[in-house]
C-alpha cells in the first residue's frame, strides 16, 4: 500500500465535504458540499438530542429513585447488562421493518439504545454516595427529595456523567444508520454509495467520527464544570 | 421512503436474497409484514450458521487482542502513573468513535475484510478493560501489599501473586462488558466487508421482512448472554476467596 491512492481518497473526501460533486445517479446534479454536509450533520445532531432527552427524562429519575430507595438492584444493573447486548442494527432495522419509519420510531428506537448506561450509572452513582452523608442530611432536617437533590445526585455526577457520554455516543453512533430508517443523517452518505460515490463514504466517516468525538468532548467539558469543586480535588 | 440512500443501501450488500425468498411457493408470502414467520425460520435457518460463526471469530480475536493490549497499558500505566491521563484520553477517543465510521476510515488503508474489522472491534475494547484493570489494581488494599512486602515479595511478585488476583472480579468485569458490547458491534462489521450476521439484516429486501431481522438479532442476543455467563462462571471458579466470604 502506499502513500498516494491512499492521500487521494481522503483528499477526494474533503473535497466531498466542501464542493458538490457530479454524481452518476442524479444525472448531473451536484451531491455533497457544505451545504448537504450541515443540513445532514443537523439532523444527526437533532435526533441524538432528541433521543438522549427521552432517555434521560425516563432513565434518570428511576436511576435516582432507586438508587435512593437502595432497591431495584437486579432492574437497575439487569438493564444495563442486557441493553449493551442489543445489536443496534437490528433494532433499527426492526423498528423500520415492524412499526415504520420516521423520525418519531427513530427516536423511540435510539432511546432504548440510551437508556441502559444513564440508569445503571446513576443507580450505581447513588448507592455509592457515603451513607454518612446522607444520615448527616437526614439529621439536619433534608427531606428525602432534598437529600436526593442536594447531596446524593452532587455526589454522583462523575457517575451519572460517564452514563450520558456512554448513551450519547452509542446514539450518535447509531444514528448513522438512520436512514434505514428513513432520516437522513450524515449515514446518507455511507450508506448510499450508489448515489454519493466512494468519496462520500469516506467524507461520510470522517464526519460522523468528527462529530462523535465532537459531542464527546463536550460533554466530558460540562462534566468538569457541573462536578463540585470538593469532589475535584479529590484523587480520581 | 424518503431517502435515497435507503434503496441504495438495499442491493449493495446482499443479492438475490429477495428474490430467493420469494421464489416458489413460499410461506408467509401473503404477509412479509408479519413480525415473525415460522414457517420460514424453519426452513432457512440453515443461512445463519456460517455469519454466526464469521461474528463470532471476529469477537473472540477482536477482545483477546484488545485484552493484550489494554492488559499490557494498565501494567504500565500502574507503573508509571504520569502515563494514567493520555492513556484513559486515548483509549476514550477510540471508544468515542463510531465503529461503522472506524470501519470506513480503516478501508482504504487495510482493504475490505476482517482485518479492518478486527483493528476497529479491538480498539473499541481497549478503554473498557484498561480502565477496569487499572480501578483493580487500585482497589487493592494497602495491607495487603503490606503484608506481601513484609513476607519479602519482590514488586513484580507482588504484582502477579497478590495484586492482579485480588484484581480478578474487576478485570473479568471489564471483560464481559467489553465481550458482550463487542458481540453486539461486530454484526456492523458487514460495513468492513467482514461478513457476520449483519449481512442477514442488509441484505436486499429484508428491511421489509422483519423475521430475518429478529432471527439474526435474536443469535447477537443469544451469543452474548452466553459469553456473559461463560465469564461470569470463570470468575466464580477464578475468586474462590469471594465465596468463602459469602458463605
Amino acid at each position: 500500500m502506499s502513500a498516494a491512492p491512499l492521500l487521494a481518497s481522503f483528499g477526494g473526501a474533503f473535497e466531498f465535504i466542501f464542493t458538490p460533486q457530479a454524481s452518476n445517479v442524479t444525472g448531473g446534479k451536484g451531491v455533497g458540499g457544505i451545504d448537504q454536509v450541515i443540513e445532514l450533520t443537523l439532523t444527526q445532531l437533532e435526533v441524538t438530542v432528541l433521543a438522549l432527552a427521552l432517555a434521560l427524562v425516563l432513565a434518570l429519575p428511576a436511576g435516582l429513585y432507586f438508587g435512593h430507595r437502595g432497591a431495584g438492584e437486579l432492574v437497575a444493573l439487569g438493564v444495563g447488562n442486557a441493553g449493551r447486548a442489543v445489536p443496534e442494527l437490528a433494532l433499527i432495522a426492526l423498528m423500520a421493518a415492524a412499526i415504520g419509519v420516521g423520525l418519531l420510531n427513530l427516536t423511540v428506537a435510539l432511546a432504548i439504545l440510551g437508556i441502559p448506561p444513564i440508569l445503571t450509572n446513576t443507580f450505581v452513582g447513588i448507592r455509592q454516595v457515603d451513607p454518612a452523608s446522607v444520615e448527616a442530611a437526614r439529621g439536619i432536617g433534608m427531606t428525602e427529595f432534598e437529600i436526593v437533590r442536594k447531596v446524593e445526585a452532587p455526589m454522583a455526577i462523575p457517575s451519572i456523567f460517564t452514563g450520558i457520554r456512554t448513551a450519547t455516543i452509542n446514539i450518535v453512533a447509531t444514528a448513522t444508520i438512520a436512514p434505514l430508517a428513513g432520516v437522513a443523517t450524515l449515514g446518507e452518505f455511507i450508506l448510499g454509495e450508489n448515489v454519493y460515490g466512494p468519496d462520500g463514504v469516506l467524507a461520510g466517516a470522517i464526519l460522523v467520527a468528527l462529530l462523535a468525538l465532537a459531542l464527546e468532548f463536550s460533554l466530558a467539558g460540562l462534566q468538569r464544570l457541573l462536578t463540585s469543586k470538593g469532589l475535584r480535588l479529590r484523587p480520581a | 421512503m424518503a431517502s435515497p440512500a435507503l434503496l441504495a443501501a438495499v442491493g449493495q450488500v446482499g443479492e438475490g436474497f429477495f428474490h430467493e425468498r420469494n421464489a416458489g411457493n413460499r410461506p408467509c408470502q401473503a404477509k412479509p409484514s408479519h413480525l415473525f414467520c415460522w414457517d420460514w425460520a424453519r426452513e432457512n435457518i440453515d443461512r445463519y450458521g456460517t455469519p454466526a460463526l464469521q461474528q463470532l471469530e471476529l469477537v473472540l480475536i477482536s477482545v483477546v487482542l484488545g485484552f493484550a493490549v489494554a492488559f499490557a497499558l494498565a501494567l504500565l500505566a500502574h507503573r508509571r502513573k504520569l502515563l494514567r491521563p493520555p492513556l484513559l484520553a486515548g483509549t476514550g477517543i477510540l471508544y468515542a468513535i463510531p465503529s461503522i465510521a472506524f470501519f470506513l476510515l480503516l478501508l482504504p488503508i487495510t482493504g475490505r475484510g476482517r482485518t479492518t474489522a478486527i483493528i476497529a472491534l479491538s480498539a473499541y475494547t481497549l478503554q473498557i478493560i484498561y480502565r477496569n484493570v487499572t480501578v483493580g489494581l487500585d482497589n487493592v488494599p494497602e495491607s495487603a501489599k503490606d503484608s506481601a512486602r513484609g513476607m519479602g515479595m519482590t514488586n513484580r511478585q507482588i504484582l502477579w501473586r497478590v495484586e492482579l488476583p485480588l484484581a480478578t472480579p474487576e478485570i473479568i468485569g471489564g471483560l464481559r462488558i467489553a465481550t458482550v458490547s463487542t458481540i453486539a458491534i461486530a454484526t456492523l462489521a458487514v460495513f468492513a466487508g467482514a461478513g457476520g450476521l449483519g449481512t442477514q439484516i442488509l441484505a436486499e429486501g429484508n428491511l421489509h421482512f422483519p423475521t430475518t431481522i429478529v432471527i439474526a438479532g435474536g443469535i447477537v442476543i443469544a451469543m452474548a448472554f452466553f459469553f456473559d455467563a461463560i465469564l461470569l462462571t470463570i470468575q466464580y471458579f477464578a475468586t474462590p476467596w469471594r465465596r468463602a466470604r459469602a458463605s
